[in-house]
C-alpha cells in the first residue's frame, strides 16, 4: 500500500516537474523547435530552483549535450536529466545563514563589511572567478557609494527580499 | 622555527582554502540570482507581448462586429439609420481642391501672446532645427502652423512614387530608424547622437510615427519639416499606424483632440489624407528594401510600384454598404464567370483564408516562432472560432450573391469588375483599390518574419502574414536585393537579425512597454551597405538603475497589466477553477491553477514561472481561489458602487469600448449622446454575447452624465471607472498601464547627451 502511494506521489511529482521543466525550456526555445542555445541552459536550470556551481553545471551540460556538440540542447535529452535532478533535489539553494558565514570568512576582522577592492579581489581571483560584466553588475547593487564598501548583511537581506 | 613556519603555512593554506570555498559559494549563489532575474525578464517581456497582441485581436473582433452590423443590421427606424450612417459612412477626406483651400489655415489667427515656434514657407533648415529645439522645450505648435505644414507636406508627398529610390552616391551615409510611436525623446536623442538630417546625412523613417506615446503630433511635425527641407535626403515610409482608424484606438486621435481642441478635427481630417499619401517603401541603391512590416509570398514590387496608394485610406476601414454591394457584385460576377476568386474577410490573405487543417498547426507554430530571440508568446485565434467566423463571412457573401443574382437590375449593370469604376452617381464615392492591391499593401504593412519556412496568415495581428526564410530568399533573388530592413516589432535590444541576416528588424522606441523594458536602435548604411547598429535608451533614469531595479519596475508594470487581465475574466476563471474542484473544497492545486488560467486567457504564458508573483498565500500547496479572485477585484474598486461583474465586463472590453466611443464621436467633440451610447452598447453586447442588461448600462451612463445634459464625456466615463490608468492631460495612451512616477519624467533629458 505504502508503495502504491509512494508511486502515485512520485508520478504526480514527476508529471508536475515535467510541466515546470517544459515551461522553463520553452521560454528560451526561440524557434519553437524544442531546442535551446547551450549558453542559456544554465539560466534554465537555475531558474528551476537549482544552484549548481559552474563546474557542476559543466558536467550537467555534458550529460545533455549531443555526441557531437551542436551548440544546441534538445528537449528530449534535457527533460529526463533535469527531472532526475529535481527528484533527487540536487544542487539545493544556499540558505541565508550559510551565505552570511561565507562573507564572514572573507571578513576575518569581523568589521561587518568588505571594501570594494576586497570584494573585487575575491570575486575575480578566487573560487570560480566572475567575468568583468558579472563583477560590475554585482558592484552596482552591492556597493554603498559613500563608504565604497559592501555591508554584506544588509546586502543579503535586500537580495533575499527581492527574490520573493 | 621550522615547525612554526610550517604551522603558519598550514593555517595560511587552510585559510586560503576557506576563502576559496567561501568565494565559490558566494559566486554560486549570485549566479543563480542573476539567472532568476533573467528568467523574470523574459517572462515580463512575454507578458507585455502577449497582452499587446491579444489587444490587436480585440481590434479584429471589433471589426468583425462592425462588419456584422453592416451585414445584418436593418435599421428599423429613421434614427437608427442615421446613427448607422454616421458610423459607417466614412467621411472621405475632402476633394483635392478643397484640401488646397488656403482658407483652411489662413483664416486662423495666431495671437500675439503665442510664444511657440512660428513657421513660414518655404521652410529653411534653420526652421526645422528650431522646431526640434522648441519641442524639446515642451512648446506647442499653433494649429495654424500645423495645418500649414501638413498642407505643404501633402503637396510634396503627392509627387513621390510608391517606392522611394535612394542612392548612396548623394549622401555619404543613410540612417534608418524604426517605430517611434509618439516618443519624442527618442527622436531627439537620435538627432543629437547621430546628427541632424542634412544633404550629407540621409534619413529613412520606417513608419509607426504615431500612437501610444504622448508626442505623436510633435514627431510628425519634425519629420514633415525635415522632409520639406531636405526632400532628396529625408524619407518616410508608411506604417500600419499611419491610419486614422488605428489611431482611434491607440491614442493619436485622442492626443490631437486634446492638444488642439478647436482645430483638432480639421487637423485629423487632413492627416487622414496625408497618411495615405505616404510612400509604401524605400529602396536604397536598388539593393536594400526598407518597409514597415514585411513581405509575403505574393509580394509583387511592380504592382506595388504601380498602384494608386492614395486609394488605401486605411487597412482597417469599414466597408460602407454601398461598397459591400459593389464588392458583392464583383464577386457575383466572379462567381458567375467561375473565377477562382473566393470571397473571404478582408483581413485574411486570400490564398490562405480557409481553415483547412494544414493551415492551423503551421500558423500556430509560425506564430510562436515569430518572436525569435524574444519570448514566444501570444495566441492565435481559437481555430474553431476563426473558422466559424470565416465560414460565416463566406456564407454571408455567398448568400448575398445568390440573392442579388436573382435581381435583373444587377445583371444589367454589367459593371467592369475593375474597382476603379467611376460609374457611380454618388460623387463622393472614391475609387476603390482592387482586392489584390489591398492585400499587397496590407502584407507589407502588417507582416512579421518567422523562423519556419513558408508563409501563413498572421492571425495574431489579424492582417498580413508570417513569412519564412524561403519567402525572404525568393523575394531577394527575384528583385536582386541584398537584404530587407523592417520594423513593426519591439525587440529587447532595439534590433534583431533573422533569416540568416537577410532581414533586419529595427525599432526605435526605447522603453516601449515601460521604463527599462527595451533599448531603441537605429542602423546606418555606409556605401558598401553594411549595416551598423547603434543602440540607445532615452531615459537617464534607467542608466542609474541596477539591472535588478530595472527588471523589477518593468516586471511590476507587466504584472499589474496581467492581474487586470485576470480580473477582467474572473467569472470565466472561477468556472474553470470549480471544474478542478469537484469536491468543493475551495482549494485548487497549483498545477490546476495554471491550466485553468491558461484555458481562459489563452496568453501562452509560463504560468508556473509567474506563479510566485501572482499567488502569494498557499495552504498546503493549494490555493484558496475565491479569495484570490476577490483580491484581484479589490485592486479595481472604483468610487462608484458597481457590481464587480459589470466592472469586469467593462475591463474586458475597455479598449473596444473606447474605440467604439471615438468612432461614434465622429466630430471628435469628446462626448456622445446617451442614446448613441445606449444604442451601440445594445448592439455590441448582443454581438459579443455580453450578459449585461440595458438598464444596468443606462444607469451607469446616466450616473456619468455629470452635468445631466444628455451627453457623456468619453474621457470622464473611462476615467470614472478607472478604465484608463491616467488622465489624458498629457495625451497619454491608456492601452498599457504605465508607471506614473513623475520623478522619472524629470530625469529624462537626452539633450544633455
Amino acid at each position: 500500500m505504502a508503495d502504491d502511494r509512494d508511486r502515485d506521489g512520485t508520478e504526480v511529482a514527476v508529471a508536475e516537474f515535467h510541466k515546470k521543466i517544459k515551461e522553463a525550456f520553452e521560454v528560451f526555445d526561440h524557434e519553437s523547435n524544442n531546442t535551446v542555445d547551450v549558453r542559456e541552459v544554465g539560466t534554465i536550470i537555475r531558474s528551476l530552483g537549482c544552484c549548481p556551481s559552474e563546474g557542476e553545471l559543466h558536467d550537467l551540460i555534458a550529460e545533455v549535450e549531443e555526441e557531437e556538440p551542436t551548440g544546441y540542447i534538445r528537449f528530449e535529452k534535457f527533460l529526463p536529466v533535469m527531472t532526475e535532478v529535481l527528484l533527487e533535489r540536487r544542487y539545493r539553494p544556499i540558505p541565508e545563514d550559510i551565505l552570511l558565514r561565507a562573507f564572514e570568512v572573507l571578513d576575518p576582522a569581523k568589521r561587518g563589511f568588505l571594501s570594494k577592492d576586497e570584494l573585487i579581489k575575491y570575486m575575480t581571483e578566487e573560487g570560480e572567478p566572475f567575468s568583468q560584466e558579472e563583477m560590475e553588475e554585482m558592484l552596482s547593487a552591492a556597493i554603498d557609494p559613500e563608504s565604497n564598501s559592501i555591508h554584506y548583511k544588509d546586502y543579503i537581506t535586500m537580495m533575499v527580499i527581492d527574490e520573493n | 622555527m621550522g615547525s612554526g613556519t610550517s604551522t603558519q603555512h598550514h593555517f595560511a593554506f587552510q585559510n586560503a582554502e576557506k576563502a576559496f570555498r567561501a568565494a565559490a559559494l558566494i559566486q554560486r549563489w549570485y549566479r543563480r540570482y542573476v539567472a532568476r532575474l533573467e528568467m523574470r525578464r523574459r517572462c515580463t517581456w512575454s507578458i507585455f507581448q502577449s497582452i499587446e497582441y491579444a489587444g490587436q485581436q480585440d481590434q479584429v473582433k471589433l471589426h468583425n462586429f462592425f462588419s456584422y452590423l453592416v451585414d445584418h443590421f436593418t435599421p428599423s427606424s429613421h434614427n437608427e439609420r442615421d446613427f448607422l450612417n454616421r458610423i459607417f459612412t466614412e467621411e472621405r477626406s475632402p476633394q483635392a481642391s478643397e484640401t488646397q483651400n488656403c482658407g483652411d489655415y489662413d483664416s486662423i489667427e495666431v495671437p500675439d501672446s503665442y510664444t511657440g515656434p512660428r513657421l513660414s514657407f518655404p521652410l529653411l533648415p534653420d526652421h526645422a532645427t528650431a522646431l526640434v529645439e522648441a519641442f524639446r522645450r515642451k512648446q506647442r505648435l499653433h494649429a495654424r502652423y500645423v495645418l500649414n505644414l501638413l498642407h505643404e507636406a501633402r503637396k510634396h508627398l503627392v509627387q513621390l512614387p510608391n517606392i522611394n529610390q535612394v542612392s548612396t552616391c548623394y549622401s555619404e551615409e543613410i540612417t534608418v530608424c524604426g517605430d517611434l510611436h509618439g516618443q519624442l525623446d527618442d527622436l531627439i536623442f537620435i538627432f543629437y547622437k547621430n546628427g541632424l538630417p542634412s544633404p550629407e546625412r540621409a534619413y529613412v523613417f520606417n513608419g509607426d510615427f504615431v500612437d501610444r506615446g504622448k508626442d505623436s503630433v510633435e514627431i510628425l511635425m519634425v519629420l514633415f519639416a525635415f522632409m520639406l527641407v531636405y526632400p532628396k535626403e529625408f524619407h518616410l515610409n508608411r506604417g500600419n499606424h499611419e491610419d486614422h482608424i488605428v489611431n482611434l484606438r491607440y491614442g493619436f486621435t485622442k492626443e490631437v483632440m486634446h492638444k488642439y481642441k478647436i482645430h483638432g478635427k480639421k487637423i485629423l481630417k487632413l492627416l487622414q489624407d496625408v497618411f495615405c499619401w505616404l510612400p509604401l517603401a524605400t529602396l536604397v541603391d536598388e539593393k536594400v528594401l526598407i518597409l514597415h512590416g514585411g513581405v509575403s509570398d505574393r509580394t509583387d514590387l511592380e504592382l506595388l510600384a504601380k498602384l494608386d496608394r492614395h486609394k488605401i485610406v486605411s487597412t482597417m476601414r469599414y466597408k460602407t454598404r454601398k461598397e459591400n454591394k459593389k464588392q458583392a457584385e464583383e464577386k457575383g460576377n466572379a462567381n458567375q464567370t467561375g473565377s477562382a476568386g473566393r470571397p473571404s474577410p478582408w483581413f485574411l490573405p486570400q490564398s490562405r483564408s480557409l481553415p483547412s487543417s494544414p493551415l492551423r498547426p503551421s500558423t500556430h507554430k509560425a506564430h510562436r516562432a515569430g518572436r525569435s530571440s524574444s519570448v514566444p508568446c501570444g495566441v492565435p485565434l481559437d481555430p474553431k472560432e476563426l473558422s466559424r467566423r470565416v465560414r460565416r463571412s463566406v456564407d454571408l457573401e455567398l448568400e448575398r450573391c445568390r440573392q442579388q443574382a436573382g435581381f435583373p437590375a444587377i445583371k444589367e449593370k454589367e459593371e467592369p469588375s475593375s474597382s476603379e469604376s467611376e460609374v457611380d452617381s454618388d460623387a463622393e464615392e472614391q475609387p476603390q483599390p482592387t482586392p489584390e492591391e489591398w492585400r499587397q499593401v496590407v502584407d507589407i504593412l502588417w507582416s512579421d518574419p518567422m523562423a519556419q519556412e513558408g508563409c501563413g496568415a498572421n492571425t495574431v495581428r489579424g492582417g498580413g502574414c508570417y513569412f519564412g526564410p524561403n519567402v525572404t530568399e525568393r523575394l531577394l533573388q527575384k528583385y536582386h536585393l541584398q537584404f530587407l530592413i523592417r520594423s513593426h516589432e519591439c525587440k529587447p535590444e532595439g534590433y534583431e537579425f533573422c533569416h540568416s541576416r537577410k532581414v533586419l528588424t529595427i525599432f526605435s522606441a526605447s522603453n516601449y512597454y515601460e521604463v527599462g523594458s527595451n533599448r531603441g536602435a537605429y542602423v546606418k548604411l555606409g556605401p558598401d551597405l553594411t549595416p551598423h547598429i547603434m543602440q540607445f535608451q532615452a531615459n537617464k533614469a534607467t542608466h542609474t538603475l541596477t539591472m535588478r531595479q530595472r527588471i523589477s519596475r518593468v516586471e511590476e508594470s507587466a504584472l499589474r497589466a496581467l492581474r487586470e487581465k485576470l480580473f477582467a475574466h474572473s467569472s470565466d476563471i472561477l468556472v474553470e477553477f470549480k471544474k478542478h474542484d469537484k469536491d468543493e473544497t475551495g482549494l485548487i492545486a497549483l498545477s490546476d491553477w495554471a491550466a485553468a488560467v491558461e484555458s481562459v486567457l489563452h496568453l501562452g504564458l509560463p504560468w508556473r514561472m509567474l506563479r510566485p508573483q501572482l499567488v502569494s498565500s498557499l495552504t498546503d500547496n493549494k490555493l484558496a481561489y475565491k479569495s484570490w479572485l476577490e483580491n484581484l477585484a479589490k485592486e479595481k474598486l472604483s468610487q462608484q458602487n458597481i457590481q464587480s461583474s459589470l466592472l469586469e465586463t467593462l475591463y474586458r472590453n475597455r479598449s473596444n469600448l473606447e474605440t467604439i466611443f471615438r468612432i461614434i464621436d465622429s466630430d471628435h467633440s469628446g462626448s456622445i449622446s446617451l442614446d448613441e451610447f445606449r444604442h451601440t452598447w445594445k448592439l455590441f453586447s448582443s454581438h459579443m454575447n455580453i450578459d449585461i442588461t440595458d438598464d444596468c448600462i443606462c444607469d451607469l451612463a446616466r450616473s456619468i452624465d455629470f452635468n445631466k445634459d444628455g451627453h457623456i464625456d468619453i474621457n470622464e466615463f473611462l476615467e470614472a471607472f478607472r478604465l484608463v490608468e491616467q488622465s489624458c492631460s498629457g495625451g497619454d495612451v491608456s492601452d498599457c498601464p504605465q508607471v506614473t512616477n513623475s520623478s522619472n519624467r524629470d530625469c529624462s533629458s537626452p539633450g544633455a547627451h
